[in-house]
């Protein structure tokens, strides 16, 4: 493309930005008074300046793709400076959006030089075995930092409670990859067996008096037999189709704890859930009639901590039980039949796969991981109310799965530090959080859409000791 | 009686507006075989796109309703159509060809993002609409209730009948129509023989986005209140209609929006108001199960 043509190009994009944003950004509707009705906030200048930082990128997008990459990079560094500059932006969103625009562009720039040193340095065979080595010695890195983190000097209050969330969402993010990843079905309504395992542990603890431990595998049973129960009329149905049903049963879950209030409590929730115990023994600074303390029972004193370093191993521990049970699961010929239904399949149905009983299979399974992670999360929080199993927790859970690679393990751990970690840890990006997930989940459809770790091992070999696809 | 007419009446207009909304999924699915998930965000930001411009024209003094009316029917048209083009063209047309699931999560992503991109430009807070037409008449009572008609009743259904015939022409007798339909039937073929495929794609996207705007001013109209979540609901109850009536079928659409209408209606007017959104997801549960091609829908035939 010659500059005239770019600079069209350019304008064109930037007069589309213009016209999707001058109502809804240009004029924001403001409550005044009472029943008043509403008034205008202008903000034109927001919109001015998104539309010419859409127009520079546009213009440096098209100038990296026809080569010129001195001049590409010259206005990502530019527009880089201008977001990190003191120079004053109609709004702080504004410092951002430019800055991350020209790291985008710089990105695009230099991807082609990064790019052929990756092949270059992959192209040979040993360049693949040692790819795939070093998932393998990553794996088990990220694994003993995860043992031995409740022991080094960050862990503090903030960084145990982030780490207990993130392992939640690894371990929904495991269980999820069963269904989506390995066999193939979308589930849009994963968050409902969570609710399911939530619910079941708060109710038979709080009316029932069971404990933790007895009611993890009641719960994860309950989940997966919900799993069978909605599975079985609806696993027929094309891919598409399936996904909408699972999001109507998680929808109909959802209303029935919400208005089931003689059993739920509907709204209001349920409070008060005991939380686990280690052998008998309570975590609270004085015992209950009964029962004793975790600090009397190791005769140390009392710390709130160690409530949250014993939940963070329960978490860990189930989430491994999660990544483990998937593998093993992989190489036995159900899990080879999730990943050959995931393919194709027509053609499994001709070599004699059922291919509902082995959804089925997928499709349950998933849900009991969801169920013991629910009730993780019921002991955990002591209160819950159907505000945590909305719809959008389940697109959550997909963000991670899809962000980190379908079918990968450790992509979704990559994945859950990313999305959950970095909005926690840096809490004014709190709002743009949903904002910047689908506008992820949407650039990974795009251009990478095997997700951030693409590189999935295969299950089988021909050649074992030749890598796949290096000859 | 009174009562069961005055639900009938209400539920044909909830009926003729998620009919509207319901068109816009079944054109797209008809044509490229997908769930545009964030369709419920354009009829969503059509609706807000509403609310602004009937504040604007109370700002520049126009005072008469029907010109207000028109005037801000066509300008959310036309700004949602815009919406309608820059998804397809960002977010569905590079994935053409890639696995199946991929536009299905990629428009899961739009919808996400857009609802937020509202919730952040325009706030969490319903909006209030303002009453912009008023008053009714009664058509008969009997056992001491009014059975009342309002007048935007019928300007709703008014609307949606007019659309729907111009629609029905479009598709039947203008050339547009006929590359939609043999887009429909096969794209590659279709190509070969002239039709602009890219093009006749983005129309589908633009005129479906537009008729969500259009229910999304009704809505604005009907209930006065609007805010930032409204897509996902509606957006779903669409869908449930355009496949009850056999997705891909335009007056299958139609038909599936009355039904889902009266449904609604008649399950929060008899049964529980709390359960109704309840009875809708199950008949969409129900529907594909039983019947995966809708009332008026063709079987769908996998080709290997």
């Amino acid at each position: 493309m010659r500059l005239p043509a770019m600079l069209k190009d350019a304008g064109l994009t930037a007069f589309v930005a213009a016209a999707l944003g001058i109502f809804i950004v240009g004029f924001r509707t403001v409550d005044v008074g009472s029943s008043k009705g509403l008034s205008f906030d202008y903000h034109f200048a927001d919109l001015a300046v998104a539309v010419v930082t859409i127009f520079l990128g546009r213009l440096g997008l098209s100038l990296a793709a026809a080569g010129l990459r001195w001049p590409a990079i010259a206005l990502g560094a530019v527009m880089v400076a201008a977001g990190a500059s003191p120079l004053t932006l109609p709004s702080g969103f504004l410092h951002w959006f430019v800055a991350l625009g020209g790291v985008l562009l710089l990105i695009r720039a230099v991807w082609p030089w990064a790019n052929d040193a990756v092949t270059l340095a992959t192209r040979t065979p040993s360049g693949v075995a040692l790819k795939d080595a070093g998932t393998k010695w990553f794996g088990w890195l990220l694994l003993a930092g995860a043992v031995l983190l409740p022991f080094t000097p960050v862990a503090d209050q903030k960084t145990m409670d982030l780490a207990v969330l993130i392992l939640t969402y690894v371990m929904l993010g495991w269980g999820l990859n069963i269904v989506v990843g390995l066999a193939g079905l979308l589930d849009l309504g994963y968050v409902a067996f969570y609710a399911v395992g939530a619910y079941a542990y708060a109710l038979l603890s709080t009316q029932h008096g069971l404990g933790f431990w007895t009611v993890l595998p009641l719960a994860g049973m309950m989940a997966a037999l919900f799993g069978v129960l909605l599975g079985f009329p609806v696993l027929r149905l094309r891919g598409d189709y399936l996904a909408i049903v699972t999001l109507g049963f998680g929808e109909i879950i959802r209303l029935v704890i919400l208005n089931w209030v003689d059993l739920t409590n509907g709204p209001a929730g349920i409070g008060s859930i005991p939380g686990p115990t280690l052998f008998g023994a309570v975590f609270a600074e004085t015992p209950p009639a009964g029962k004793q303390t975790v600090s009397q029972m190791l005769g140390i004193s009392f710390d709130g901590i160690h409530r949250l370093i014993f939940l963070y191993y329960i978490i860990l521990v189930l989430a491994l039980i999660t990544n483990l049970f998937t593998q093993r699961m992989r190489r036995l010929p159900v899990g080879r039949a999730w990943e050959a239904l995931r393919e194709d399949e027509t053609a499994c149905r001709a070599l004699g796969i059922n291919p509902t009983n082995t959804k089925l299979t997928a499709f349950a399974i998933g849900a009991m991981f969801a169920g013991f992670a629910g009730s993780f999360f019921a002991a955990k929080q002591r209160f819950i109310s159907p505000e945590s199993f909305v719809f959008i927790e389940s697109a959550i859970i997909l963000a991670i799965v899809v962000l980190g690679g379908m079918g990968s393990q450790i992509g979704v751990v990559l994945a859950a530090v990313l999305l959950i970690g970095l909005p926690e840890w840096f809490r004014d990006l709190g709002n743009y959080r949903m904002l910047a997930f689908g506008l992820a989940m949407v650039l990974i459809m795009v251009f990478r859409p095997r997700g951030l770790v693409a590189h999935r091992e295969p299950s089988l070999r021909l050649h074992p000791n030749r890598p796949a696809g290096g000859g | 009686m009174a009562y069961f007419s005055q639900q009938l009446i209400n539920a044909i207009t909830l009926g003729a507006i998620y009919g509207l909304i319901a068109i816009g999924y079944t054109m797209v699915y008809g044509i490229i075989g997908m769930i545009n998930f964030a369709h419920g965000e354009v009829f969503m930001i059509g609706a807000f796109i509403s609310l602004i411009g009937f504040l604007i024209c109370s700002m520049l003094g126009i005072g008469s309703a029907p010109v207000a009316i028109v005037l801000v029917l066509l300008m959310a048209m036309a700004f949602s159509a815009v919406y309608g083009w820059a998804i397809e063209r960002t977010a569905y047309r590079p994935l053409r060809g890639s696995f199946r699931l991929a536009p299905l999560i990629s428009a899961i992503g739009v919808s996400i993002a857009l609802q937020n991109y509202v919730q952040l430009t325009q706030g969490a807070r319903p909006k209030p609409g303002g009453q912009i037409v008023s008053g009714g008449f009664n058509l008969f009572s009997a056992d001491g209730f009014d059975v009342r008609v309002t007048w935007l009743q019928i300007i709703i259904v008014v609307v949606t009948i007019l659309l729907m015939a111009g629609f029905t022409w479009l598709i039947a007798r203008t050339s547009l129509g006929r590359q939609q339909r043999a887009c429909e039937q096969d794209m590659k073929m279709a190509s070969l023989l002239g039709v602009n495929v890219d093009r006749t794609i983005s129309l589908t996207f633009v005129l479906g986005a537009a008729l969500a705007a259009v229910a999304g001013m009704l809505f604005l109209m009907y209930y006065g209140v609007i805010d930032f979540f409204i897509g996902f609901l509606a957006g779903i109850k669409a869908f449930t209609a355009a496949v009850l009536g056999g997705i891909g079928s335009l007056p299958g659409a139609m038909l599936g929006g009355l039904l889902i209408g009266l449904i609604e209606v008649f399950w929060a007017g008899y049964f529980s108001s709390e359960y109704k959104d309840v009875a809708v997801f199950a008949i969409l549960v129900l529907v594909l199960i039983f019947r995966p091609s809708g009332l008026l829908g063709r079987p769908e035939i996998e080709k290997v």
